[in-house]
């Protein structure tokens, strides 16, 4: 019997607006939820500083959200987003402001009211100024008035699309208490390894190498939530020792593709455990060939073309990721509807046409077969970002590229290629955050200074790509910002200055029991007030 | 007693130097690994130019090398050893985390290795070329040949999955409070297979090197004047073959210690056990010099400890060893 289920099909149900409870039909049955128990998650991670508001990535959202609330989180249905510390929010015609109602009796773990001070503390003080990624979405925030501490009005110093703060409400706006870190090095604050928040769950302990606990709100302002009495992540840095506590019942989940994907089939035939593919789509990730513009061969768009067409993304989907991937066709996500468009130049799988391609722009190929050798540098980032060093070698060897494979760790892959563009191509794997201009124009935009991670280090620069970035970036309506960026799309699907190859998002393997599981876009980065588990 | 001292006092000045090059090798080689602690970091989070530069300028990496290694030494003059980057505390306050949970295990697995390594040694050495040594020899060589990681996970099948006799992996149960004496069983209880893992390869050396060195006794004249007055065998085997053996395989032990210490990596990642293994792992991908430092000083102490421990264990073990040295 086959436990797997398709990712095809839970997409369809998610964008079609259907209630997540029929995502598990079989589950939907299962009565009312139950109170009490403890879940036992697995973590590989323990990030040094776990402060969402800080570190705005997925390693720390994993423990922290749980913890630390954002204004809105993600959801599958209606306009996308479900309120959580806010539960109004209207953007100004000019995108001069942004007003925000806050919810009514919230309260901090430590006791102490939340108010609209400590959203504006927070989005001042640390969004704007302290978050890796908030520095770049809120650097023109001037203000934040509080008329009542029920509402708070975000004033900026120039227009600032209201659909791009929207959009990112899930992951950068999470909450701090103003009176733990008003007056204190922001940076070195106790609290941001001992959470306090007004999540759904406390911060209790973390014992480091070994887990973190987190136990119930008693306080929690969504009535009769969580259903959990407590979290338990367990530090397991094998993935084959993930796999077997989970059959041991040892761990009831994990997230992020903790178990090798090969692994899965396997797991999916063990009574008791199922796999569950949903609930990342608002946290998409690329695999991509990232090029540096400097080596003057893959200056010239027609050899970048030709290693587009010299890639089978469909053995990339198939082998690499055992079919949990789809086809890239740009930078933005199929699951942004918002933003999406499929017509954009496609560059089939067609070896002919490379090679042809690399004919006509001169390099022909010399008499051992090879044109040209190129250093290649996949990301250690994931399993298939190295597997895909290896797959793209032997593709490029096909159209007579000679590439050599450059391993690195992690510091030194990102010194190496954001650093000291000591590269000619690199596989890399940059998230799309629910909004192009959180982390996905910076990959296209040029004039960016040295040294940034995950920007546009390649050396591209085209003022026809900077403009329409600029221009979206300011746009305040919606829908012509949303044009743009289709715009923006087929540029990139026309100059190719990176190569978006596939897109992907992560498994989640479960004990049966757990109940409420990928219900929504964000699930593993998210409050989890829902989830229960069964007898 | 005094003289024991006085060996223990001028080991700990020898170690001195040691000590000063492990530290400056340690800050050599991650400065010659391409990539900063900072890199290390924003290779996780990302962020813009102004996020970068805030991050190196709090960790002390914005500096020149030389003032770098300056305010390393001064570091590790201090209390703490310094300030871990990675783990935003003090090196000491990490390291005293995880070496406890390292000499547990390596307690446990000096125990199995020996236990088992001696016994099988001795039985394999008490008729050799017998079926019984035949049999022993080829489980430990196989035993040898295995790698750890494999071992560790056929153990998990077996004696988690399938028979769930064991705890995955860790070093308690999380978030139970159980008494003293039950505590230590638990501890005890999550130790057995990872020191079974980690231990196979030195059962097998023990085993081979004992069956090996009692085969060179059994040929001696002292074995023969044994037989010859009628000695009972079995006397023979402990007194005359066995214990002349035993002076290898204690040698053997005290080089091992230091495997064992900074060895285990492996072992500690499958069975997810918080050591010093994995630390000096994440210290290298984390570019955390004095957290490194940390690690091996701690590592050298001790295998200098150990190897003092054998020395006077073989005074103990072999008259011919004069006190000349102590």
């Amino acid at each position: 019997m086959n436990r797997i289920r398709l990712p095809r099909r839970a997409l369809l149900l998610s964008t079609a607006g259907a209630a997540a409870a029929t995502q598990f039909p079989q589950r939907a049955r299962a009565q009312v939820p139950r109170r009490g128990g403890t879940l036992v998650v697995a973590a590989d991670t323990e990030p040094r500083n776990l402060n969402p508001a800080i570190v705005a990535s997925n390693g720390v959202f994993y423990v922290a959200s749980k913890v630390i609330e954002p204004l809105a989180e993600m959801s599958a249905s209606g306009d996308g987003l479900a309120p959580r510390l806010a539960t109004a929010w209207q953007g100004s015609p000019d995108g001069r402001s942004a007003t925000f109602t806050l919810r009514d009796g919230v309260t901090w773990h430590d006791g102490k009211p939340f108010t609209s001070a400590d959203l504006a503390f927070s989005a001042l003080e640390v969004w704007r100024k302290l978050q890796n990624l908030g520095r770049l979405v809120f650097k023109d925030l001037e203000a934040v008035e509080t008329p009542d501490s029920r509402t708070a009005i975000l004033r900026f110093a120039k227009p600032t699309p209201f659909q791009l703060i929207k959009n990112a409400l899930p992951s950068l706006t999470a909450v701090l208490p103003r009176h733990v870190f008003e007056g204190t090095d922001i940076n070195a604050n106790p609290a941001n390894q001992k959470l306090i928040g007004t999540g759904p769950f406390r911060f209790v302990e973390h014992r480091p190498g070994e887990y973190y606990r987190l136990e119930r709100n008693p306080n929690y302002w969504e009535a009769g939530r969580p259903y959990l009495d407590a979290i338990i992540y367990r530090v397991l840095p094998d993935r084959s020792a993930v796999a077997a506590a989970l059959e041991a019942d040892q761990i009831q989940l994990c997230a992020f593709s903790a178990v090798p994907l090969t692994d899965l089939a396997r797991l999916a035939a063990v009574p008791g455990v199922v796999v569950v593919p949903g609930g990342y789509d608002g946290i998409t990730y690329q695999l991509t060939v990232e090029i540096n513009h400097r080596r003057k061969e893959l200056a010239d768009v027609r050899v970048r073309r030709a290693i587009a067409h010299a890639i089978d993304r469909d053995f990339v989907v198939k082998t690499l990721f055992l079919g949990y991937a789809k086809a890239s066709t740009g930078p933005i996500p199929k699951f942004d509807t918002q933003f999406y468009t499929a017509d954009v130049a496609a560059t089939p799988f067609d070896v002919a046409r490379a090679n042809a391609l690399l004919d006509e722009a001169g390099y022909a190929r010399g008499s051992n077969g090879v044109r040209f050798q190129l250093r290649l540098l996949p990301a250690p980032w994931f399993e298939q970002t190295r597997q895909m060093g290896d797959y793209l070698r032997q593709a490029l060897r096909a159209i007579g590229i000679d590439a050599q494979i450059v391993a690195n760790d992690p510091a030194a892959h990102t010194r190496a290629v954001y650093t000291d563009h000591n590269f000619d191509l690199a596989i890399g794997s940059p998230v799309y955050r629910n909004d192009p201009a959180i982390s996905t124009t910076i990959l296209y935009q040029s004039g960016l200074p040295t040294g940034v991670p995950f920007s546009n280090q390649y050396g591209y620069a085209s003022a026809a790509m900077d403009e329409v970035i600029g221009k979206a970036a300011i746009s305040v309506d919606a829908t012509e910002r949303s044009q743009l960026y289709r715009g923006f799309q087929r540029r990139a699907a026309e100059e190719l200055p990176l190569l978006n190859v596939v897109e992907f998002t992560f498994i989640t393997v479960a004990r049966s029991k757990v109940q409420n599981v990928a219900n929504n876009p964000r699930w593993a980065t998210s409050h989890w007030a829902d989830a229960w588990l069964s007898g | 007693m005094n003289r024991a001292l006085r060996v223990v006092a001028r080991r700990c000045i020898a170690a001195v130097p040691t000590f000063l090059l492990v530290a400056l090798a340690a800050f050599a080689l991650l400065e010659a690994a391409p990539g900063d602690a900072a890199d290390a970091y924003l290779a996780q989070t990302g962020g813009d130019l102004g996020f970068a530069a805030e991050l190196r300028a709090r960790l002390g990496l914005a500096a020149t090398w030389p003032e770098r290694l300056l305010g390393f030494f001064g570091s590790l003059l201090g209390l703490n050893l310094g300030q871990s980057v990675i783990f935003n505390r003090p090196v000491l306050a990490v390291l005293g985390e995880r070496l406890p949970n390292t000499l547990l295990l390596m307690s446990a697995t000096i125990l199995v290795a020996t236990g088992l390594g001696v016994t099988l040694g001795i039985l394999a050495g008490a008729r050799p070329g017998g079926v019984r040594d035949r049999v022993l020899s080829t489980a430990a060589l196989t035993l040898l040949a295995m790698p750890n990681f494999w071992l560790s996970l056929l153990l998990i099948l077996g004696f988690v999955v399938k028979l769930g006799w064991f705890p995955i992996g860790g070093i308690r149960t999380i978030g139970a409070q159980l008494p003293g004496l039950a505590a230590g069983f638990d501890v005890l209880h999550h130790l057995v297979l990872p020191a079974i893992a980690l231990g196979a390869g030195y059962i097998a050396i023990y085993q081979r090197t004992l069956r090996a060195g009692m085969i060179e006794a059994w040929r001696g004249d002292h074995v023969r004047a044994a037989h010859a007055r009628g000695v009972p065998r079995r006397a023979v085997i402990w007194r005359a073959v066995a214990r002349p053996a035993l002076l290898p395989v204690v040698v053997l032990f005290g080089q091992q210690m230091g495997a064992l210490v900074g060895g285990s990596v492996v072992v500690e990642t499958v069975f997810s056990i918080p050591g010093m293994g994995r630390l000096a792992y994440e210290a290298v991908v984390g570019r955390d010099a004095l957290l490194l430092v940390g690690v091996l000083l701690t590592a050298t102490c001790v295998v200098l400890l150990a190897n003092l421990i054998v020395d006077l264990l073989l005074v103990r073990l072999d008259p011919r060893i004069g006190a000349a040295d102590a």
